[in-house]
């Protein structure tokens, strides 16, 4: 056991040297630009540095959802509700904070929207915790179900301005959104141009990398692994199921949430559409393709997705004539779905699948918890 | 004593929020000034709407009783109904309007249903040993793909389908005391009415009825006795694929069809599903009903921009409170 521990933390952290320094090695290019190239050079001009800025906060996310839906066992489909209240948290506290009644003299200052990070964070947190009470006694689809309507309705209420008459408090700015949202700045220092906000994000998604790592391999790990095998054993040996799953919700909104503020920062505008009902799924399609039950399938779900993206935009009309941007979303649902089909472990488990199939060994592979559950006990899962 | 006073208090809650609810709605109409005619009219709207909920919800009990698979691309079933119909009834067929109807809607409901057996052969069945979650994903990922097909052959713009009768008026429609019904509701209900016997008759009657029965009941039971499940699985894919096209093309000229109605109409086809237990054929069509009048009555007396709200707020009281539908009993849930 001890063994195993310590092989897997030097494997952690092995990943967490490599992604440092393919993150180090991306910036000092984009940066210094050797022979006058940028780094979308490197890849044709496909894969731009703002894509793989795009990945380092969407890559916070999806380490918090790994926690949520591979460590823990709890499905959810809302959890772009989440991102969207930590960036809206951002943005309206930093362009109306004077509707709220807040005097300019705190708004104003440059340390205001950091302070709103872990605000947002907590705000969204309470609200998991809120919600996550009653929804979390849900299993399966119906947990499933529960997280889609949450997220669809906390959608509704960014596009409707809460819905109610309140013409003379515009917070949310309705289907448009809010646009105008500061850069980030420490004292006069702006953390901008991208280069710079580029190092704070990825900073921030490796450090959330190792939060993760440590919570997985801490008590709270392993009480969660126990409730992804069997949450009556789990009960029965003492653990408080309901308490550790409510936490992880927590803990994976409030990823989301910062996730959300750095998106608003980076953005300087948001509005109610990449936090809807298809951005949540693009979230859990990233999780699929990473393999959730490993926190590097975080970064690599993202990256998969949005390069992949990124090529069939720029290459799908070298292969069908004529091709344009709608063919992309064809493409995108087909590799899905033989994704999901072919890799059900995601791109990672399938690929070391391969190769030790190809070597021969007789060694078990570790295949995740999520893949070895039988499909046709599934009914009785399903079961409320 | 105790278990007495804890069933009063359920009686109590049972009738004192619907009560409470019903009052809330009066009021917030009268703010507005509504008359009864308007009340009137949101319930018979509302029924329109509940009618294809109804339809759609009918096909999404069907595949999960059989292969306990949630289809999102249930949505995308609907859509492709609609836009079929609407594209061959264009085309220049030697009818007169009646016929071309006829054929549009035959050939939209026979190709839809190929479509939908294709998406079990490909998709589905390749992937049956998976965990839900991984069949769910995929499903996701056919209607993404569906919708980007639908995206590219129609484009962005809104078809149009004729309303199927004109009842003789000029404007489509009747008007019964100041409420007024289309024409083409008749037929929404109608077709649904006619939809829910003839299933009720294959169930109960036919041979491919019953063993689709037996495979929702037990599926390894149900293959002991030489029951195909991998055809039963096909046929209910076949089937739920037949009703979201039906729904989509009575829907067709009351909604104009477009590349992305799918999603909507399929996710309250699910809450409708879902107010019926998921499992209940007939609970489903009640419940499809019942959410098309209570989210067109909300939606009339509040704002017409949160209508969508209320049908995921019943989804997660529902999920709660009544997981196992609004018509059954609590233990009835164990079966199945």
């Amino acid at each position: 056991m001890a063994r195993r521990l310590l092989r897997e933390n030097g494997r952690n952290l092995t990943g967490i040297i490599i992604l440092s320094v393919i993150v180090w090695f991306i910036g000092w290019f984009e940066t210094t630009q050797p022979g006058g190239r940028a780094f979308s050079s490197l890849t044709n001009g496909i894969v731009t540095f703002d894509t793989i800025t795009r990945i380092g906060i969407l890559t916070i996310i999806l380490v918090g959802l790994n926690l949520l839906m591979g460590y823990a066992g709890q499905v959810s489909l809302g959890q772009a509700a989440f991102y969207g209240i930590g960036a809206y948290f951002s943005a309206i506290l930093t362009t109306r904070a004077a509707l709220l009644g807040l005097p300019e003299t705190i708004t104003g200052q440059w340390w205001w929207p950091w302070l709103l990070m872990p605000g947002g964070m907590l705000f969204t947190g309470a609200f998991a915790y809120l919600v996550g009470r009653p929804i979390l006694r849900l299993k399966g689809h119906y947990l499933a179900m529960a997280t889609l309507g949450l997220g669809i309705m906390v959608n509704i209420i960014f596009r409707e301005n809460f819905g109610f008459r309140l013409n003379t408090l515009d917070l949310t700015g309705g289907s448009d959104g809010i646009h105008s949202i500061p850069r980030l700045a420490i004292g006069s220092f702006e953390i901008w141009p991208i280069q710079r906000y580029y190092y704070l994000v990825w900073l921030l998604a490796i450090g959330g990398i190792i939060l993760a790592l440590n919570i997985v391999n801490s008590r709270v790990g392993r009480a969660l692994r126990a409730i992804h095998s069997s949450e009556l054993a789990a009960e029965v040996i003492g653990v408080d199921t309901a308490n550790y799953k409510t936490t992880i919700l927590v803990i994976s909104a409030m990823y989301a949430s910062l996730a959300g503020s750095l998106y608003a920062h980076f953005q300087v505008a948001v509005s109610p559409v990449p936090f809807n009902f298809v951005g949540s799924l693009e979230l859990v399609v990233m999780a699929a393709v990473g393999g959730m039950a490993s926190i590097w399938g975080a970064p690599f779900g993202v990256a998969v997705i949005l390069i992949l993206r990124e090529v069939l935009r720029a290459r799908l009309h070298l292969l069908i004539e004529g091709a344009s941007g709608e063919h992309e979303v064809v493409a995108f649902g087909i590799i899905l779905v033989l994704i999901m089909i072919f890799l059900p472990d995601g791109v990672i488990a399938g690929m070391r699948q391969g190769w030790e199939k190809w070597r021969g060994s007789g060694r078990k592979t570790a295949v995740s918890p999520v893949a070895t559950q039988p499909a046709n006990t599934s009914k009785e899962v399903q079961q409320p | 004593m105790a278990e007495q006073r804890k069933l009063w208090i359920k009686r109590v809650v049972n009738v004192g929020v619907p009560l409470l609810l019903v009052a809330l709605v009066f009021y917030l109409g009268n703010q507005k000034g509504f008359t009864w005619q308007q009340y009137a009219q949101l319930v018979v709207d509302g029924v329109r709407g509940g009618a294809i909920y109804a339809l759609i919800a009918l096909g999404f009990v069907t595949v999960y009783n059989v292969t306990g698979i949630i289809n999102f691309a249930q949505g995308a079933f609907v859509m492709l109904g609609a836009m079929l119909a609407a594209t061959v009834y264009e085309l220049p067929l030697p009818f007169g309007d009646g016929w071309r109807l006829v054929v549009a809607f035959v050939t939209a409901v026979l190709l839809t249903t190929l479509v939908g057996v294709l998406i079990e052969r490909l998709t589905i069945y390749p992937a049956r040993h998976s965990t839900p979650l991984t069949l769910i994903i995929i499903t996701v990922g056919v209607y993404i793909a569906i919708q980007g097909i639908a995206l590219l052959v129609w484009g962005t713009n809104a078809l149009s389908f004729p309303a199927f009768t004109t009842l003789g008026t000029v404007d489509k429609t009747i008007r019964v005391g100041g409420v007024v019904l289309k024409a083409q509701s008749f037929w929404i209900w109608g077709t649904t009415a006619v939809i829910l016997v003839l299933l009720a008759w294959f169930f109960d009657r036919t041979m491919l009825g019953k063993g689709l029965r037996a495979c929702a009941i037990n599926r390894q039971a149900a293959r002991l006795m030489g029951i195909s499940t991998h055809r039963m699985s096909m046929l209910s894919f076949a089937l739920a694929a037949a009703l979201g096209a039906i729904g989509g093309i009575v829907l067709a000229p009351v909604t104009r069809p477009i590349y992305d109605m799918g999603l909507r109409l399929g996710l309250k086809g699910f809450v409708a599903a879902i107010m019926g237990g998921l499992v209940s054929s007939p609970a489903a069509v009640l419940g499809g009903l019942l959410l098309g009048v209570v989210e067109n009555v909300a939606a009339g007396v509040t704002k017409s921009g949160i209508k969508d709200i209320f049908a995921f707020i019943i989804l997660i009281l529902i999920l709660l409170f009544r997981p196992q539908g609004i018509l059954s009993k609590a233990q009835e849930t164990e079966k199945v």
